[in-house]
């Protein structure tokens, strides 16, 4: 059934040959990955897939050198991965260790995000926004710059090697490798201040691994983005796979209209059979534009990234022989059958929403807004109480009692903080720490936190012989509130523990 | 033969691919050819592995494995990492070399090193006689409360470790022999239990009875000249105090019997002989932070102060 808009697996390769009765059966077994040399099309697709390609490589090349002020006590860098530290930095978001569910709750999120785009509108990831997408648009642009459009580019790479073709090489590679140092060498910035890393990084002061890690980011993307280009998207991503298996029958994917286009026939055969002939003049434009190298009219398959150049062409040359656009277009699966049988086309809007995407939306949105809810309501003052295991309790020679107690205060905002610690129903309880002497001891302690610190204490807690019985009790941690502030404060409650306690 | 396993092959339909000849339920593989890239990389594995077969330990022989060229194993690394990890410590360890164990309390983060460092000291050293939680055992102290036999300020807890108690072979060892007043006849067994009713009165645990009046004499007499007048203890002859709620091996009758009769003779090793200056520094200060740690006597100002350790 030619034409049937199933998923199907499509090889760049041409057939085997057909072998003659009685020989043995010697398929080879490794093929030579055919080049693809997209020709150039401008279009409503094209150039929405030249927006997304400058907003990727600027939000790329840009967030680490955005500046965002958060006083002397914390970095500057807007948006920052701070490993050395364990700090995440977003704009007026910090992230420590411990909310790390944030950055999970973002991933979810993505995941999600995922889903309803690809129920929507198919492989729009694939064909617009996917780093490998990008990069290797980048680099076709390159190509058609040093070699021409398709056919020189085909001649070339069919042609001997010679003086004019090593040169012309060796230029193309050399922007390849210099695209491909710029955009490994811009993974490290996300890491550390970016302009200081940079001073070092060109007077070889940087740490090993940021060389490290553009080497490898630099060797990666001139390797995949330079020349392996389709074959990481038919052969090494998952993800093909994974939207194959999420893509339904109402998930827009480009579709030849085959029952519109099929049989083929130039425009003579056309004005020769009147209606025997359909829309598709065979001018294999949709095969020559695209950046994969498959023919769409073969129906859906892996390695169509969705981008809708195919959609450019075919509409150009509609245009140009006087018929309507649309013979390639995006449609869902449902729709091309209620097409198929005559039906109007519908609208793209009520493909995109339908309860499965509007389902997405609403489970996306409500984790974005449960995280947002979150943030709002995190306190950045911490307390947190371990209470000694062995011993339990210390016996003291008047009698009293003293439990310790591993203790640490947790100032996440980016300034020193006055804080008190004191004890919440402990009657005749007081504390001090293992660098102050025992005599000191008091029901409550101040200490001062530096910015951005968790601070570890070992606190001891006494209480006069005749009140000490096993009770719970809590720490209470205060931070003096400045003008315009909420009082922070937090609460921990733990166990006392006194000789003769059940145990 | 073969022609029998492997049905005719054909050529797909819809792929224009040639299957391998197989079926299952319907279900046909197809031939499709490796990307010959695949088989680059595969190649360029093999080649990895042969140079990393050469550079490290790899095959296993009789005795041992082959060396590799560069030399490495795995003992080697652990002992670079070790060396490491000094070399990144030297620097402490020479600030508390440098600082008179009274004295670290001034550096706060050199005190907290100089705690860190005890503590993993004590996990390998002082655990077997006084417990992981350094709350001891009968007859051995426990390091958490404030009841010090010798003393418990940082210098003279610094000077029990060095030194030990009672420890053969170290001239400065604290030192001193309670008598056993029962198996020497020093006391009648009817003296040595009055003495243990006026014990238990000064600390607490019995209301005064005639036997303790008695004992209140004794006591007197034999005790105090090392207990003190009312058992208050005295430290530079390690002689603890009786009159508190702690008991190194026990205040019940039959233990202070047994105390009094046959005395008791605690034996601490001299550290100063088995580990280096800086870990018993350490020790002392991580001792002293356990929570009972004394403050430093104010200095005698008839005693110049020592200059420190260059």
């Amino acid at each position: 059934m030619p034409g049937d808009p199933k998923l199907k697996l499509v090889h760049n390769r041409p057939a085997a040959p057909a072998k003659g009765k009685g020989d043995t059966h010697e398929t080879a077994l490794y093929a030579r990955a055919e080049p693809v040399c997209p020709s150039k099309i401008d279009g409503r697709f094209r150039r929405f897939k030249w927006a997304v390609m400058v907003l990727c490589l600027a939000v790329y090349w840009g967030t680490p050198w955005l500046r965002w002020d958060r006083g002397p006590w914390a970095p500057n860098q807007a948006v920052l991965v701070d490993l050395a530290h364990r700090r995440f930095y977003m704009f007026g978001i910090e992230i420590w260790p411990h909310e790390f569910y944030f950055v999970a709750g973002l991933l979810i999120m993505a995941g999600i995000g995922l889903f309803l785009v690809t129920s929507a509108v198919g492989r729009a990831w694939c064909g617009y926004a996917c780093p490998q997408t990008v990069w290797t648009d980048l680099f076709q642009h390159v190509d058609r710059f040093i070699d021409g459009d398709r056919n020189a580019q085909l001649a070339l790479d069919r042609a001997p090697w010679s003086l004019h073709k090593l040169v012309k090489r060796l230029t193309k590679w050399a922007i390849f490798l210099a695209i491909s140092f710029a955009t490994g060498g811009a993974w490290i910035f996300y890491f550390a201040d970016a302009p200081t890393l940079q001073r070092e990084f060109w007077t070889g002061h940087a740490p090993a691994i940021a060389y490290a890690t553009v080497a490898v980011l630099t060797f990666t993307t001139f390797w995949l983005g330079g020349f392996m280009r389709e074959q990481v998207c038919v052969y090494m991503c998952p993800w093909p796979r994974i939207q194959s298996a999420m893509l339904d029958e109402k998930s827009l994917i480009v579709t030849y209209k085959d029952w519109r286009g099929e049989p083929r026939g130039s425009l003579k055969q056309a004005q020769r059979l009147p209606g025997a002939i359909g829309d598709c003049i065979d001018c294999k434009q949709c095969v020559a534009v695209c950046p994969t190298g498959i023919d769409i009219r073969e129906g859906a398959q892996i390695g169509c990234i969705t981008c809708g150049l195919c959609i450019d062409a075919c509409d150009r040359v509609m245009g140009q022989v006087g018929r309507a656009r649309g013979l390639i277009d995006y449609c869902t699966l449902d729709d091309a059958e209620h097409e198929r049988r005559g039906g109007a086309p519908k609208s793209l809007v009520r493909a995109i929403f339908r309860p499965r995407t509007l389902v997405y939306l609403g489970l996306w949105s409500a984790i974005g807004l449960g995280l947002l809810f979150m943030l709002g309501q995190r306190s950045r003052l911490d307390l947190s109480v371990a209470r000694d295991r062995n011993p339990e309790f210390v016996q003291l020679s008047s009698g009293a009692v003293r439990n310790g107690f591993t203790i640490k205060l947790r100032n996440m905002e980016d300034r020193p903080r006055r804080v008190v610690l004191a004890l919440d129903d402990l009657p005749q309880g007081a504390i001090y720490t293992d660098e102050m002497d025992a005599a000191l001891a008091r029901p409550s302690l101040a200490f001062t936190v530096p910015a951005d610190t968790t601070q570890r204490l070992r606190i001891y807690a006494v209480v006069p012989g005749d009140a000490a019985r096993e009770r719970r009790f809590a720490f209470r941690l205060a931070a003096a509130a400045g003008p315009g502030e909420r009082r922070a404060q937090d609460v921990v409650t733990t166990e006392f523990a006194a000789p003769g306690d059940a145990d | 033969m073969a022609d029998f396993h492997k049905p005719e092959p054909r050529v797909d339909e819809a792929t224009g691919v040639e299957t391998v000849g197989h079926e299952w339920d319907g279900i046909e593989e197809l031939n499709t050819p490796l990307p010959r890239w695949w088989l680059w990389t595969f190649y360029a594995t093999i080649v990895f592995a042969v140079g990393y077969v050469v550079v490290y330990p790899a095959i296993p022989g009789r005795h041992a494995a082959t060396a590799g060229t560069l030399g490495w194993t795995s003992r080697g690394a652990l002992a670079a990492d070790l060396k490491a990890a000094d070399a990144a410590r030297a620097q402490t360890r020479a600030a508390i070399a440098a600082t008179p164990v009274e004295k670290l309390a001034d550096n706060p983060q050199l005190l907290r090193a100089a705690i860190e460092g005890g503590s993993a000291a004590f996990k390998q050293n002082c655990v077997q006689c006084h417990g992981a939680g350094a709350a001891g055992s009968k007859g051995y102290p426990n390091l958490n409360d404030d009841d010090w036999l010798w003393g418990g300020d940082v210098a003279t807890i610094h000077q029990t470790l060095e030194h030990g108690i009672r420890y053969p072979g170290d001239d400065q060892t604290l030192s001193s022999q309670m008598p056993a007043f029962g198996r020497d006849g020093i006391l009648t067994a009817a003296q040595v239990q009055d003495v243990v009713s006026h014990v238990r009165v000064i600390s607490g645990q019995e209301k005064p009875s005639a036997s303790s009046a008695r004992g209140a004499q004794v006591f007197a007499d034999n005790c105090s000249v090392c207990h003190g007048a009312s058992g208050e203890g005295n430290r530079t002859v390690g002689a603890p105090r009786l009159s508190d709620r702690i008991w190194l091996y026990g205040g019940d009758r039959a233990t202070l019997t047994e105390t009094v009769t046959y005395a008791r003779q605690g034996v601490m090793p001299a550290w100063g002989h088995r580990l280096d200056p800086v870990t018993v520094k350490m020790l002392a200060a991580y001792v002293h932070s356990r929570g009972g740690g004394e403050a430093s006597p104010a200095p005698d100002p008839a005693i110049p102060p020592a200059t420190p350790a260059k």
